[in-house]
């Protein structure tokens, strides 16, 4: 008489010798769920090294994936036991399954396995850094000597594809880059005649914001700007353009595709750049004055005439300077994680996040690099 | 009479005003394997796309059971939707996800718990001999051991239907057997039906129980059948396309 071990409404267990009988009942079903296999992997654990697992029908009323599930996983800790398992009175479907899922051996795993500690993940981190230093400067000597040729006007892209990028990162800009200008000035505008007002100073919120706008903030908001549309835009065209193999295609075809679809893009944005920032500029005082005259009580002609005085050339010509370094920036860091971009969706999408963050930290280190400058050669 | 599993019904396809096919019918029977085969640029993956709901027919419909999928509101259409699993063309597998998270995805979103929705998963891509590979990105993997995951995914909730979108494309002779071999197991232990659209000779002849020939240029089906009975369709354009231009 076999010794009843363990029952549940999908099967009931019995310790014959040298075997256990799973006695298999009931309807199966996804909606039910599997049944745990806990109380049978204890009973299997206990087993002679010899004895064998059968699995017996015992009214199967309906069955699906839930059982093959069921049985593949007991049959898969028995022969990890050694232990040899019977399966032949289940339903012939069932059976099928179970031999189909355990016909390929399990693969095992060429990965190096992740290492958790502190040191080892700094130094992980490091290593990485390290190594996308050393790509990115390599990506930006393949830019320089591509220029090479565009200098001696033998560089090989589209004419078409740099109409296309100026277009794009030009007049397509228009529109953000006067807003967020004009809502810069008037915003510097009011800040600024809060505090220059308790002086009675106010009229000189025009001189604050034309030097504040043609200088610094004119060229800084609108790389910033170029950073989010530009730079993103850039990074996830050429990452899809790498999940589709179109730049393996263009190096097979003899095209370095720097030469073919960044040098285009940075000469496009660098281009640009300063023609949107004389525009931010025209806009951001625009905004300055809008504050002054509608809200400060400063006569129009007073304004201009305060900001003709306060704006020298070589503050509108700094601005446009940072302009073009930005431009460089925002288009290289677009163009350096698109072309480096993993081929997959997500991987597009970390590219495009990725270039808009460094692009907008690069344009403010290269900013600060110029204020300091600026500062000691005393301009 | 117990209505056919799946009945397309005078059905035209349309891209805004530009007609794909027009009066398309046939009926599959269930654990039927059925073949829509034609030339390249005929609409044969447009059709599966009417048949699975992601493209709404100019007119006729098609018939799940006897029941119109198209004229079923949204809500009972996307319960018929849970009756198939689809393995597209290029997989279709979640980049963000591992594998057992793809084919475990479906199986959570049915309501089934996170604990045994993994070890379904696992079962899935043991069946597609993918043990071993639950923890890997489908970038990490190559194109044939894709399709195995879109096919574990697609069977992840043991559908009556499976279509299949060209499944032996890409694929070198080995795993496109392979993959043909696993098709037809799954008819056979599981009854499953399965909608094959291919123009892969060797798996028309080897798994279709029945095909339907779509004509690119006179725009509809022009021949229905045994694939090994159409090679002598009075239709010399069929005749040619299941002969490899031998006629």
């Amino acid at each position: 008489m076999p010794a009843e071990t363990a029952t549940t409404s999908h099967y009931r267990l019995e310790h014959a010798a040298n075997a256990l009988r799973v006695r298999v009942r009931g309807h199966w079903s996804l909606e039910q769920g599997v049944p745990s296999s806990e109380e049978l992997v204890r009973a299997l654990e206990s087993l002679a090294p010899e004895a064998r697992v059968v699995f017996e029908d015992d009214g199967i009323e309906g069955w699906d994936t839930s059982l093959v599930t069921f049985v593949h996983q007991v049959a898969g800790f028995a022969a990890g036991r050694g232990l040899a398992t019977d399966a032949s009175s289940l339903p012939e479907g069932v059976r099928r399954l179970v031999d189909l899922a355990r016909a390929v051996p399990r693969a095992k795993s060429d990965r190096p396995a992740a290492d958790d500690a502190l040191l080892a993940r700094v130094g992980g981190v490091a290593l990485h850094g390290w190594g996308t230093l050393g790509d990115a400067v390599s990506f930006l000597g393949e830019v320089v000597v591509a220029f090479g040729p565009l200098l001696r006007a033998r560089a090989r892209f589209r004419r078409v594809d740099l109409l296309q990028a100026l277009e794009a990162t030009g007049v397509g800009a228009l529109g953000i880059v006067a807003l967020i200008n004009f809502l810069i000035g008037a915003v510097l505008a009011f800040v600024g005649a809060v505090q220059l007002g308790q002086f009675g100073a106010t009229i000189y919120v025009a001189d604050l914001v034309a030097i504040g706008i043609a200088r610094e903030l004119g060229a800084l908001m609108t790389g910033i700007v170029m950073c989010g549309r530009t730079g993103a835009a850039f990074a996830a065209t050429l990452g899809t353009m790498t999940v589709n193999e179109e730049v393996d295609a263009l190096q097979t075809m003899g095209l370095r595709p720097v030469e073919f679809l960044v040098l285009p893009r940075v000469l496009a944005t660098s281009l640009m750049l300063p023609a949107l920032v004389a525009y931010a500029d025209v806009l951001g005082i625009l905004g300055g004055m809008f504050v002054g005259v509608a809200l400060l009580d400063v006569g129009v002609r007073e304004y201009l005439v305060h900001t003709q005085s306060a704006l020298a050339l070589r503050h509108v010509i700094i601005g446009l300077v940072k302009a073009v370094a930005f431009g460089v920036v925002v288009s290289l860091s677009g163009c350096y994680y698109g072309i480096r971009s993993g081929r997959s969706a997500a991987a597009v999408g970390a590219a495009a996040t990725k270039a808009v963050v460094v692009g907008i930290v690069l344009v403010v280190v290269v900013d600060a690099i110029f204020t300091v400058a600026l500062h000691l050669l005393h301009l | 009479m117990e209505p056919a599993q799946i009945e397309v019904r005078d059905l035209t396809m349309a891209y805004a005003a530009h007609v794909v096919q027009r009066d398309i019918g046939f009926t599959v029977g269930r654990g039927e394997i059925f073949v829509i085969m034609g030339d390249s640029g005929c609409g044969k993956s447009t059709l599966m796309r009417h048949m699975i709901g992601l493209n709404r027919p100019k007119a006729g419909s098609v018939f799940y059971g006897g029941e119109d999928f198209w004229a079923a509101d949204e809500e009972r259409r996307e319960q018929l939707q849970h009756r198939f699993g689809v393995l597209y063309q290029y997989a279709a597998l979640f980049t963000s996800m591992t594998l057992e998270e793809n084919v475990a995805l479906p199986l959570t979103e049915s309501g089934i718990g996170a604990r045994e929705a993994a070890q379904i998963a696992r079962l899935k891509l043991a069946l597609v001999g993918l043990a071993g590979f639950e923890e890997h990105y489908p970038a990490e993997i190559s194109g044939g051991m894709k399709k195995r995951g879109g096919l574990a995914r697609a069977m992840a909730l043991d559908p009556e239907i499976l279509y299949f979108d060209e499944p032996s494309a890409g694929l070198d002779p080995l795993s496109s057997r392979r993959l043909d071999d696993l098709i037809l197991e799954l008819r056979e232990s599981l009854g499953t039906t399965i909608v094959l659209v291919t123009h892969e000779l060797p798996s028309i002849f080897e798994l279709g129980d029945k095909a339907v020939f779509l004509d690119a240029e006179k725009k509809t089906m022009t021949a229905q059948g045994k694939p090994s009975e159409l090679r002598d369709d009075s239709d010399p354009k069929v005749r040619a396309f299941l002969s490899r231009g031998r006629l």
